[in-house]
């Protein structure tokens, strides 16, 4: 059917929680779009024959099919396209840095605005959710069984595929809830839980067991699921590990990982009245970083009731690392940057408490190995920063639960297993692992990528075995 | 879920339970620990294994009864579940080889340095243990005790059971008695574990203690639990629960355990108001 084509350079604005409304809930904060406003989007895509969109997807959706059939109003025939690629779309759509995947590479990018597809994504996936009343068809079986470690994005998205083509897949969670970063990370505000666990229930429908409070590596080691009848084993452990800057003060009382503030908010559910958890009322919060982890952590504390919320970062906005939406909306919220800044000690009152923070200015040099300037530090230019609570947001390493109790799994000076390329193999035969687990912190889609990969290869191994 | 197979209260705040863990209890070792919860909404408590029984597939624990999530907990009865179980967790006591121990417990402490004292025992090494309480009907698993040691010395604050005194006067006795030590092992309160690697450093004994900081997951995700040991930031969960005495800085340890002192004071308040409780 021809559509007529919308030809506004700019996207359709999704609507949001107002500013300073939203920086007092846990609500999400966008609201995404309507039906009226996704069909208008959608006809934006000019359908380019060589889809550079897919390309720049991690998971390689066929992202103009998928917007011609919300064009033509078949939200059903879009989410299957979706699903076809994605096991968590309604994930991807909300947390995805749209602006350097698909979006980034999207042609009505280059005199205007790019089609809104992370929006649109999240809208089939919503309207899928809330309309849908067909139970998820239950795959044949096939007779093996694959070992998953760890329910985050990548394990869920390999256990997904895996189990849709009739494997039948335990995942091995360590926390008390599946869904990995999904769930004790990434804030309500961002990523409603009741979402993270409709797509999680979506795969224990079609068969995927999932086993909460096993700790791999502790209660059963890989070689171990290997004699319980498992063919082969993903780890998707995560990079869990926080790190610490390593500077005097880091000990005191009101110093955080943005690991464990997050965790307690998130997963333990700290921001609730009625939560048996503690987190800190804090006045002025400093947060270390700057990226997505970062933003979430600052703009969680905010919402704590905090009236000061810093983000302190070494380089300039132009290398903040976190998504643009996340800094526009931080912004918004009345997060203050102070870039070009660095902290260099953390200092307490006589009870051990945090009472500031001192930190030296820094500007840019000459080009690190990483492409990016240097920040080096200003001579003489330390000031104090009255806060009363640090949240290090500096990033996080693999957990060295799985790779010191399975003899032949060789990791690198990072503590990152060690894969063969694109598909996963470690130096296990039927080990494979990827996600951040492989190459330490990124992002929700590449891990996902990275489990689709790894499904794909576990098929063609298991298949090759048995033949 | 966890079913509770014994419920047993060996003293008015402490409580010992027998869960059924088959797959924990294959694997536990002295000086790991276990991370449970109540409830479904429940705060995630880590408990340091007291005992397990790889036949049956149990795992002991042994918890006193201090705040809103212990007592909460201690609501639970035999035949019932805990919502989570997750173990072992942390590395086990290296204890092979050692010839001759002096383990010393206090309070409930003692709960984690038994299973330390019968695995030496089991290994042929000459154990003395000593074990220390405020006052006698705080007194928990003497006979246990007994069975496994070659000597064991009881204390009290106030002399109201066994001698009066603190375990590090009974530990500088045995010492000055002409016991010659290859390692103390000490667990307990922090100011009773600072003070007894205060005493050992005197004689230079190897002196390995149990940190029980705060934490949440224990598999090393949230750095909450971080300890400096030897002037660098180790983590309870992962490098520990065990370091070596003498190294770890107690008096940051003391502090940062107070971190939420007020939310849980007005925690234990509300829950002894629902519950209809008292704690000491």
């Amino acid at each position: 059917m021809a559509v007529q084509r919308n030809m506004n350079p700019k996207k359709t604005p999704m609507p949001v929680q107002d500013p300073n409304v939203r920086n007092h809930n846990f609500s999400e904060v966008a609201l995404g779009y309507t039906y009226e406003m996704a069909v208008e989007e959608a006809k934006r895509c000019l359908h380019c024959p060589k889809k550079p969109c897919q390309s720049a997807c991690p998971v390689a959706i066929d992202i103009p099919a998928f917007i011609e059939k919300v064009a033509n109003e078949d939200m059903e025939g879009a989410y299957e396209i979706l699903s076809a690629s994605s096991a968590l779309p309604a994930v991807c759509g909300r947390v995805c840095p749209q602006e350097n995947q698909c979006e980034g590479k999207c042609v009505r990018g280059i005199k205007g605005e790019p089609v809104g597809i992370g929006r649109l994504e999240r809208f089939v996936a919503d309207y899928h959710r809330e309309h849908s009343k067909e139970a998820p068809k239950m795959p044949v079986s096939n007779g093996h069984k694959v070992a998953v470690i760890g329910a985050g994005p990548s394990g869920l998205t390999a256990a997904g595929d895996l189990a849709k083509m009739g494997y039948k897949v335990t995942v091995y969670e360590a926390l008390h809830l599946a869904g990995g970063v999904l769930v004790y990370g990434i804030p309500e505000f961002r990523l409603p839980k009741k979402i993270v666990q409709e797509e999680i229930d979506g795969l224990k429908a079609i068969g995927v067991d999932i086993e909460t409070n096993m700790v791999i590596g502790k209660i059963l080691t890989i070689d171990e699921l290997f004699e319980m009848g498992n063919e082969a084993v993903y780890i998707a452990s995560g990079a869990g590990l926080p790190r610490f800057m390593n500077i005097p003060g880091e000990s005191l009382k009101g110093v955080y990982s943005a690991n464990e503030y997050l965790t307690r908010v998130n997963l333990m559910k700290a921001y609730r009245e009625d939560s048996k958890t503690p987190i800190k009322k804090s006045k002025n919060v400093a947060v270390v970083g700057g990226g997505n982890v970062a933003m979430d952590a600052a703009r969680s504390a905010k919402r704590l009731g905090a009236e000061n919320v810093y983000i302190v970062y070494r380089r300039s906005m132009e290398e903040l690392p976190a998504r643009k939406e996340e800094v526009e909306h931080a912004e918004e919220e009345g997060i203050i940057f102070k870039l070009l800044n660095n902290p260099v000690e953390i200092l307490g009152d006589e009870d051990g408490m945090v009472k500031g923070m001192k930190c030296i200015e820094m500007e840019l040099g000459e080009p690190d190995e990483s492409g990016r300037r240097r920040p080096v530090a200003k001579e003489g230019s330390e000031f104090v920063l009255d806060v009363d609570t640090v949240i290090m947001s500096i990033g996080t390493s693999p957990n060295p639960l799985i790779r010191s109790t399975t003899p032949g799994l060789d990791t690198n000076r990072h503590g990152c297993i060690i894969t063969n390329g694109d598909d996963g193999l470690t130096t296990r035969e039927g080990v494979y692992a990827g996600g951040d687990a492989v190459t330490g912190a990124a992002t929700v889609i590449l891990a996902m990528g990275a489990g689709k990969h790894a499904a794909k290869a576990i098929d063609e191994y298991i298949k090759n075995k048995n033949k | 879920m966890f079913k509770i197979i014994k419920k047993e209260a060996l003293n008015p705040t402490v409580t010992k339970m027998v869960i059924e863990a088959p797959l924990i209890a294959k694997k536990a070792e002295p000086g790991q620990f276990i991370i449970i919860r109540a409830k479904e909404d429940s705060e995630r408590i880590p408990l340091t294994v007291a005992d397990y029984d790889r036949e049956n597939g149990t795992v002991t624990i042994i918890f006193q009864i201090v705040g809103a999530g212990t007592m909460e907990l201690n609501t639970l009865n035999e035949g019932e579940c805990v919502h989570d179980f997750v173990g072992p967790l942390g590395r086990a006591s290296e204890i092979e080889g050692l010839k001759k121990v002096a383990v010393v417990g206090g309070g409930v402490g003692c709960a984690i340095a038994y299973p330390v004292a019968k695995k030496l025992h089991e290994l042929g090494c000459e154990v003395h243990t000593i074990t220390g309480f405020r006052n006698k009907d705080l007194v928990i698993l003497e006979d246990e005790f007994k069975a496994v040691s070659d000597k064991q010395v009881m204390m009290t604050d106030d002399g109201s059971y066994g001698e009066k005194g603190l375990v590090t006067n009974a530990l500088e006795k045995l010492i000055n008695d002409g016991n010659q030590y290859d390692e103390v092992i000490a667990i307990g309160p922090l100011v009773m574990m600072k003070f007894v690697c205060k005493v050992t450093e005197k004689y230079n004994i190897k002196t390995t203690v149990s940190m029980n900081p705060i934490m949440i997951d224990g598999t090393g995700m949230c750095g909450g639990c971080r300890l400096t040991v030897g002037g660098e930031t180790k983590f309870a969960c992962v490098d520990g629960p065990d370091f070596d005495g003498h190294l770890v800085d107690f008096d940051e340890a003391m502090h940062r355990g107070t971190m939420y002192k007020e939310f849980e004071q007005h925690a234990r308040e509300e829950s002894c108001n629902l519950l209809n409780m008292e704690v000491k």
